[in-house]
Formats: structure tokens, sequence, C-alpha cells
């Protein structure tokens, strides 16, 4: 069914490949934040403890006579010793004169007050965060300034941050996951009412052209609103058409009944060789164009059907015998007799119509070639499989032409004047196939045609 | 002060081995490809057998072993780091400054308790209290002090006994004194009351433990306050004139370390010696070769912890303002 | 029997009619469903034939209406339409038979005899003509007390003579009224039915005579 369709890829792909890229980008993006927030958080930590460290060192100094004393306590260090051992650098300055402490530590330019200003630079090949205060201390005579910075290094830090990466890594790849699987079932959801949409048109007769009625959600309403439209609308054309093939065929076959009466009345008047010959040649020129016409139209109907079987249980015997009492008066016309031999019930289960046609264009050629008072023998039986046998005790089917017969539009070499379009076999033999049977033809060892229609 | 040691220090290394060493040894189970040089404070005698250990299993390896104090060393090594694969000492604070200020290389691969290393370069190896060392004789009859509170009290009560027989580190000199005189500040009150009674009383003041114990066992000296343990232990089992105190009140213990130098020459066997040190040290093996303690922390026990704020008391601000006071305290 | 015509048709209602009188058979005709159902209220006809496609509808109302009234009157549909949908549908609604146009006047005869068969069950209407009884929609003749089952032909062969009781009809007339188009039969093939007619009704009231080089014709003595 999807022949001449160009199918780019699928909703449900693209869906997913639309989340999941979402989910993707969204777990790079949560990873990048949570972790520069842990690295701030972190890093704000090492700040509080350095700040503090420099404070607890300030509060220390103090101008005794006449000099700065800086006695600062054992936990100014004391509070920097971290998990990885971090070295720790530090210098106190005197009005910008280092007094203390490493004297190579770079000194901050923008440090101001008390309050504590951090910076992160390289100091001995290492990183390092340092923090820096300074304070006035007013003496008997002087003031000067004490400032004092503290650098560390990061390696608790670093260690600290990449273990944070980590488990955010960690964490972003499981909420990946976790999005993956709820978009495949998200996706797979919402696709689902589109599948039970097409499952529901394919699973339509041929003849349902009705509106859909269940319920769709409301994106699907714009589709299933047109697709009930144009289906309203093929419904119509239909019904337009086949009005118009009724009105036509009315038009036609009605003048050609009126010209059928009077050609056969006048020839019941006229006793002229010639004139008899035309006449009869006349109606049979009708009778063989009616009949065309109608086999045309029953094989234009099977082909469509065979492609959409209607199927019910049938009972090949009701059937049967149905159709030879329909067909009984044409029958007694020649003193033709059916006898029927079947199984009690031979049930099968097609397409009745199908199956209805193609026995009647059985039985119609068996009637057509019988001979005057013959007989049509037709047996329905149950095994090996469900068939219906015709005999006709007529002339048979040519023997040289027998694989032939069942092609469009072919009929028997000895089919001469008799009325027939030649696609009597041909339905049978379609409408076999659609039904996985066979139609077999051969000709009676005692004269006459057979033909096995088996299921 | 200082400067002038760097200048006798320099002198010392151009006019090559001439240098003053406490002592200088060097093993060797010929022939040798490889030297090491360790620069000590340990008293040869102490760490003999772990060297021998060592060249058992490393014969291709010749040792030089040099000793001198705690605050020398601190000087000569950051002179010439290059000369030096190996630093010992007892002088925790200066062997973790040199370790901060990046003269030191990590050692992988060693099996030792965090508090007894820092940064993976400084490794702990021994375990050794401050110690009050008396002589016994002089004792005779009074009760033997067993914190520093009663040593005060007894000093205190029989002062002409002691007057100008009593000995401890000059922690000028002595980088160990120093590290002994801080924590003992820190812990308490009482030990510059103690100082200031010994001060009162006229103290001699030593640059090493040895010299202190050699005094106290003459008779020169009755009482050593702040002498390494493992030292006074060993002559206590021989000599028997003297006894070991262990102050109750606070103890201070004090780890010895060692380093790798970043720039040693024979880094590759310095590392090794290392571990091997650790291992001998770690008191799993109990062959009783070992002179020194192992670094096995019992129950309850504390030591100095390997920390920056060691670098405290080292601070040029902080040492003027307490060898100010300490001196103030002691000499009288 | 009385029929009832429904097909606009003219021309073709004409040729349906002549040929049903010429049959022997009372035929009344109307174009379209109103009179149809005009007729089929006033008058009581054995049988309607009904076109499906009439200028006012569609032949199917006239099928409904009929058969909501309760009348089961046959009907037999003339229909243009093949296909077997269409007849389906036609037999659902209650026709009794139908034919396709154009049709063969026999195959046309025959249904509505079949038909007619059907309807009438055991009541069938039975000639008498001396010691001969005749049921014709059965075909049977009953000759002293012997019922005969008349084949196709024969009946018809014996409708036809005895329909026209005293004229004569040629071989040829005869071979054009029972056989159809598409067989090619020789006149003399009529001959075999007359024989088998005479010797059904030997020694009866009922004669068929030959008139060489004219035909043959029965008489009633």
């Amino acid at each position: 069914m999807t022949d001449g369709l160009r199918i780019s890829s699928s909703l449900q792909k693209r869906m997913m490949v639309t989340l999941i890229a979402g989910a993707a980008i969204l777990a790079i993006i949560l990873f990048f934040i949570v972790r520069g927030y842990a690295a701030k958080i972190a890093q704000d930590g090492q700040d509080n403890i350095l700040g503090a460290s420099v404070s607890s060192i300030l509060d220390a100094a103090v101008i005794r006579d006449g000099t700065v004393e800086v006695d600062f306590p054992y936990a100014s260090f004391s509070m920097l010793d971290t998990d990885l051992d971090d070295r720790v650098f530090y210098a106190i300055y005197q009005d910008g004169e280092l007094i203390s402490g490493y004297e190579n530590l770079p000194q901050l330019s923008q440090v101001r007050g008390t309050q504590s200003v951090f910076q992160t630079l390289q100091f001995e090949d290492n990183q390092v965060r340092i923090a820096s205060a300074t304070r006035t201390l007013i003496g008997a005579r002087d003031r000067t300034e004490v400032s004092v910075s503290i650098a560390q290094t990061q390696d608790a830090l670093s260690r600290t941050l990449n273990r944070i990466s980590r488990n955010v890594a960690a964490f972003g790849a499981g909420f990946f996951a976790l999005v993956a699987l709820l978009s495949y079932w998200a996706t797979a959801t919402t696709i689902k009412p589109l599948m039970r949409l097409a499952s529901s048109v394919e699973k339509r007769g041929p003849q349902d052209l009705s509106p859909f009625q269940k319920e769709v959600p409301a994106e699907m309403v714009p589709l299933v609103s047109s697709l009930n439209t144009l289906m309203g609308r093929l419904d119509q054309s239909l019904t337009q058409s086949e009005d118009f093939i009724a009105e036509a065929a009315h038009r036609v076959r009605t003048p050609l009944a009126t010209v059928r009466s009077y050609a056969e009345a006048t020839l019941q008047r006229v006793s002229k060789k010639e004139n008899r010959a035309a006449l009869r040649s006349m109606v049979r020129a009708i009778d063989e164009s009616s009949r065309a016409a109608s086999q045309l139209l029953d094989h234009a109907m099977i082909t469509f059907r065979a492609d959409h079987l209607q199927k019910e249980r049938i009972d090949l015997v009701d059937l049967v015998q149905e159709l030879a009492v329909r067909l009984a008066p044409i029958a007694e016309m020649k003193d033709v007799e059916f006898n029927l031999q079947n199984d009690p019930s031979v049930e099968i289960h097609g397409d009745l119509i199908l199956i209805q046609n193609a026995i009647r264009n059985l039985i119609d050629n068996a009637l057509k070639y019988s001979p005057n008072e013959a007989a049509i023998n037709i047996a329905i039986r149950s095994s090996p499989r469900p068939y219906v046998e015709i005999c006709d005790q007529g002339p048979g089917f040519p023997p040289d032409d027998m694989a032939n017969l069942t092609k469009r539009f072919t009929r028997g070499k000895n089919a001469d004047g008799t009325i027939g379009s030649g696609l009597g076999l041909t339905i049978a033999k379609d409408v076999a196939t659609a039904h996985d049977g066979a139609l077999e033809l051969s000709n009676h060892p005692k004269g006459g045609a057979c033909v096995i229609l088996s299921f | 002060m200082r400067y002038f040691i760097v200048l006798v220090l320099v002198l010392f290394t151009v006019t090559a081995n001439a240098q003053d060493w406490e002592d200088r040894k060097v093993f060797a189970n010929a022939p040798t490809v490889q030297k090491l040089r360790i620069l000590s404070s340990t008293d040869t005698s102490f760490f003999e057998p772990i060297i021998d250990s060592y060249l058992n299993d490393n014969p291709d390896t010749e040792i030089e072993y040099l000793v001198t104090g705690t605050a020398a060393i601190d000087d000569i090594f950051r002179t010439t780091p290059k000369d030096f694969d190996i630093v010992v000492s007892s002088a925790m604070d200066l062997q973790l400054k040199l370790v901060n200020d990046g003269y030191a290389t990590r050692v992988d691969g060693a099996d030792h308790p965090s508090w007894a290393k820092w940064r993976q370069s400084l490794f702990a190896f021994t375990l050794e209290p401050a110690a009050i060392v008396i002589n016994k004789a002089a004792f005779a009859g009074l009760k033997v002090p067993k914190t520093r509170q009663e040593l005060i009290q007894i000093l205190r009560a029989q002062p002409e006994q002691f007057r100008g027989k009593l000995g401890t580190y000059d922690v000028r000199q002595s980088g160990l004194g120093y590290l002994f005189a801080t924590q003992d500040a820190r812990a308490s009150e009482t030990y510059w009351r103690l100082m200031e009674v010994m001060g009162s009383l006229g103290t001699r003041l030593y640059c090493c433990s040895g010299d202190m114990i050699d005094d106290l066992e003459r008779g020169d000296i009755l009482v050593a306050y702040n002498v390494l343990g493992s030292y006074a232990d060993a002559r206590a089992q021989n000599g028997e004139k003297i006894e070991v105190i262990l102050p109750s009140d606070f103890p201070t213990t004090m780890m010895r370390t060692a380093l790798v130098s970043k720039s040693a020459p024979n880094a590759d066997a310095a590392k090794n010696f290392i571990l091997h040190l650790i291992r001998s040290q770690s008191g799993d093996q109990g062959d009783g070769a070992n002179l020194l303690p192992p670094v096995v922390l019992n129950p309850g026990q504390q030591t100095i912890t390997l920390e920056p704020a060691l670098m405290t008391y080292l601070d040029k601000l902080k040492r003027q303002t307490f060898v100010k006071e300490w001196e103030r305290a002691i000499i009288q | 029997m009385k029929y009832l015509l429904v097909e606009d048709n003219q021309e073709l209602a004409n040729a349906i009619c002549s040929r049903m009188k010429l049959d022997g058979h009372v035929i009344d005709h109307a174009d379209k469903i109103q009179d149809a159902i005009a007729y089929a209220e006033t008058g009581e006809y054995d049988l309607v034939l009904l076109d499906i496609m009439l200028p006012d509808g569609d032949g199917r109302s006239f099928l409904k209406h009929q058969r909501d009234q309760e009348k089961d009157t046959p009907i037999i549909v003339l229909t243009a339409r093949s296909q077997v949908s269409d007849r389906i549908s036609i037999l659902d609604l209650g026709a009794d038979d139908y034919v396709t146009k154009p049709f063969d006047h026999a195959e046309l005869q025959a249904r509505c005899r079949a038909v007619l068969r059907r309807k009438a069950g055991a009541t069938q209407p039975v000639l008498q003509f001396g010691d001969v009884a005749f049921n014709q929609l059965a075909g049977q003749l009953t000759v002293k007390g012997e019922v005969i089952n008349l084949r196709n032909r024969e009946l018809r062969l014996f409708e036809l003579l005895l329909n026209a009781r005293g004229q004569i009809f040629s071989k040829q007339k005869l071979v054009d009224r029972l056989f159809s188009y598409d067989e090619d039969v020789s006149e003399n093939a009529v001959e075999v039915y007359i024989g088998r007619l005479r010797k059904h009704l030997e020694d009866t009231s009922l004669n068929i005579t030959t008139h060489r080089g004219l035909g043959y014709r029965l008489d009633n003595d």
C-alpha cells in the first residue's frame, strides 16, 4: 500500500530524536549550571576560610612601643588545613613593605579595607586563591597600614569539584537516560491514536465510506475531518458515477431492447432467407454486446473486490440450488435439466457475491454449450477440498487449447455461433485465485466439458 | 644571626666537605653504582639499623649520612637543596615549611596513615614524646613529679637544691626545642610559669638532647625539661642514674619526619629509601632491631599535628615575640 | 393471463404488448409509477412487468409500495443494470425475478411462466377440451385420466397451436417461436415436437393436421 508514497522519516522517530536531543542539551546545560553553582559554593567556602584567616591575623596586629606586632593565633593557619594538605602562603605588609611571610607573594592592588578581596592567580607553578585585607593601626605618634595576604593552593577544591563533576555527570546521564525512556514511551503513546486511525481505515470494507465517529485527539481533528470530507466527496462521486452508469445503461439498453423486440417481431413476418439471416444476426449482435457489457462490468467488479474480499460463511449447496432455480427458466427453454448431486452441506469462507458470480458464469456457459434436452450435472462436495463440478453434454473444450481458455477474451474455437464475450471462465478463474482456490477444466470421457471450481 | 650562619655555611660548602658536621658516616657494601646523601638530625646510632637493612636489600647503593642540628639542617638544605637526596629532622615545623615552600617531591605508593604524612611528601616515621628527665639520686626522698605543676611545686619548695642545676633546650638554637616550647606554650600557661620558675633558679640552655642527658648523668644538672624521650630511654636502660617522666598533664609528642628533595640527584633511590623507612617503622615488623619508636598511635594519644598551622611560630614576627617573651622568662 | 406492463419507453412497451397479445395474454400498459399504482389498485393482474427507471421515480418505489400494501401479485423487473449487486437489491425488495434488457422474449415468457407457476401453487387453472384437460402453468395434459408432463418446447408448441386453433402455422414461424436465435436449427426440427404432441393427443378431440407446403393446424373436433 505504500507504493508510490514519498516517505519521510517516521513521526515517532522524529519526535524521539527531538525529545532526546532536547534532553541531551538539557542534561549538558544542567551539568554546567550545577557544576558552576557547586564550583561557586566550593570557592565561596574556601574564600570564607581564607577571609577568616586574614581577619584573625589582622586582628592580632597591634602597635607596641611604636613597632607593629602581629601575634596571630595558631588557628589562623590551623583553619586552612585540608584533606589534601593544600599549601599555604602568606605575607604581612606594613605600609606596603613586607614585614613577614613570603616576599614574592603578589600583592593585590585593589585592597581597601578589612573586607577581604579574593583573586585566583598563579604562584610557584600552582593555581592559588589569594585573600587580602588591610587595616589601619593608630599609634601614639602616627598611623600605619597593615595588610595581610593569604594564599592557598586548590588541590582539595579541585578534587571536590572533580567529584561534584563526576556526580553531576552521572546525574545528568541518568536524567538523560530517564528522559530518553520517557520520550520513547511518550511518543509511542502519542502515536497510538494515529496508528489506531490508520488500522481502522485499513480494516474498513471497500464500500464503507462513512465518516469516522470515534474520538480522536484534538491535534488529529483537522486530519480526520479532512479525511471525512474526502470520503464524503468520494462517496458522493461514487454515487454520482453509479447513477451515471445506471442512467447510461438504461438509455442504451432500453432502445436495444426495443430494437430487439422489433427485430424478433419482424422476423416472424419475413420469409426471405437473406432478410431472415440479417435479422437473426442483428438480434445476436444485440445479445452479444449486452452480455459483453455485463461481463466486463462483472469482471471489473471482481478485480476490484479481489483486493478487499468480504468474507463470510457460505453454504455452496444453498448457493448452487438457488442459482439453479434462478436459471431454470432459461434451461427449460432448451429442455435442459440440472442434476444436482451434493453433500448435505458444503461450507466455505468466501466472498458471496464473487462466488455467486463465478458459479453463475460457469452454469451459463454450460447452458450455452448444452444440446437440447440434455442434462447438466452439478456436483457439490466437501472433500478433498470444497468444490463445485459442472459438466455439460456439449462438444467439450478443444483439447489443444485448454490452457488458454481462462485468459481474458479467449473463446473456444468451437464457440462460433454461441454468444459470449469470453470472460466467463476468466471471471471464475479470478474468483478462484482470489480465494486461493483453483479452476480445472477437463473433458468428460463420454463427451462434454467439465469444470471444477475448488476452494 | 641567621645571616651569619648562612654566610658561614656558604663559605663552608665552597671549601668542599669541610662542613662542621656533628657526625658523618658513609655506609657502603662495595662496589656501588649510586649514592644517597641523607641530611639528618637523628643520631647515627639510632638510624644505623634502618640504613643497614636498606643496604642489605640494595647492595649497589652507598649512603652518606650527615648529622647536624635541626635549625642548621633547614639552613643548609634551603641553600643547597641539590646536594641532598633525603632530609630527616625532628623539627616538624621546619620540615612542613620545606614541603610547603616546594622543596620536597611526592612519594607515591606509601601505605601510611593520613595523620602521619603531609602532601604525600612529608612522612613521619617515629612517635616521640617530650620528657622530663631527672637525676634519680637528687630526688631521693622527694616525690617524683608526674606533671609540670608538680615540678613547679618541687622547684619552688626546694629552690636552693635546684638552683643552677636545671636544663632545657635553647629555643633560639634548637629547632626541636623551639617546636616543643611553642607547642607547650600553645597548650597551657603552665609552660610560662615553669619557665619563669626555671629562669629564677638559673637554667642551663642546650643545643641538643644528648648534651643534656650527658650533664644529667654526670649530675651537673638534676632536671632536664623537654628532652627527647627516646634518647633518654636509651640512656636510662644503660645507666640507671636517670629517670624519664612523661608528664601526664599534657603530653607533647613529636614525630620525626623525612622528605625527598625535589632536586634530589638520586630521586628514585631516595623514594625507595623513604618507602623502606616507612615500612620498617610501621610497627608491623617488631624485629626489635630498630632503636627508634615506631609510628604507632596508642588510643587517646595525640601528636603535634602535621598542618599548615605549624608555620605559625616560624613567622618572623611571631618568633621575635615568642623568643622575646621566652628570654624574658628564662634569662633573668 | 392479465399482465400489467410499467415501462416509459413507448416503443419497447408497444413491442412487448404486441408480443404478449400474440401469445394470447391481456396486457395493460402504464408509463409512470403513478399510473401503475392506479392500474394496480383497480384491476386484478396476474403479473406485473416493471421497468426500474421511470420518469417520476425509481421503479423500486412501486415495488415497495406493492409489498407494503401486502399485494402479492408477482413482479418481474425489467432492468438495464446487470450488476450482481443491483440484481440482489431488486430481489431483496420483493421482486420475484428480473430480466436484463435487452431480453429474449422467449426468456421473458419462460420467467413469467416460472413465476406464475411458483405463485399459483395447488390451485392452477385447468382448460378442458373434450377429453383433454390442460394445466398451462404446470405444463400437464390429462388425457383419459392419464397425466402427461409436457417438455418445455412441446408445451410452448401446444400453447401456440391451442391459442390459435384452426390457424395454420408455417414451420418457419414455429422455429422462430420455439428456438432461440443462437441455435442454428433446421425447420425439420419442428417435426420432432409435432410428432410428440400428436402421440400425446392420439384418440382425443384435439388433432394436429399437416397442410403440405403450408404448415400445421390444431383442430378441436
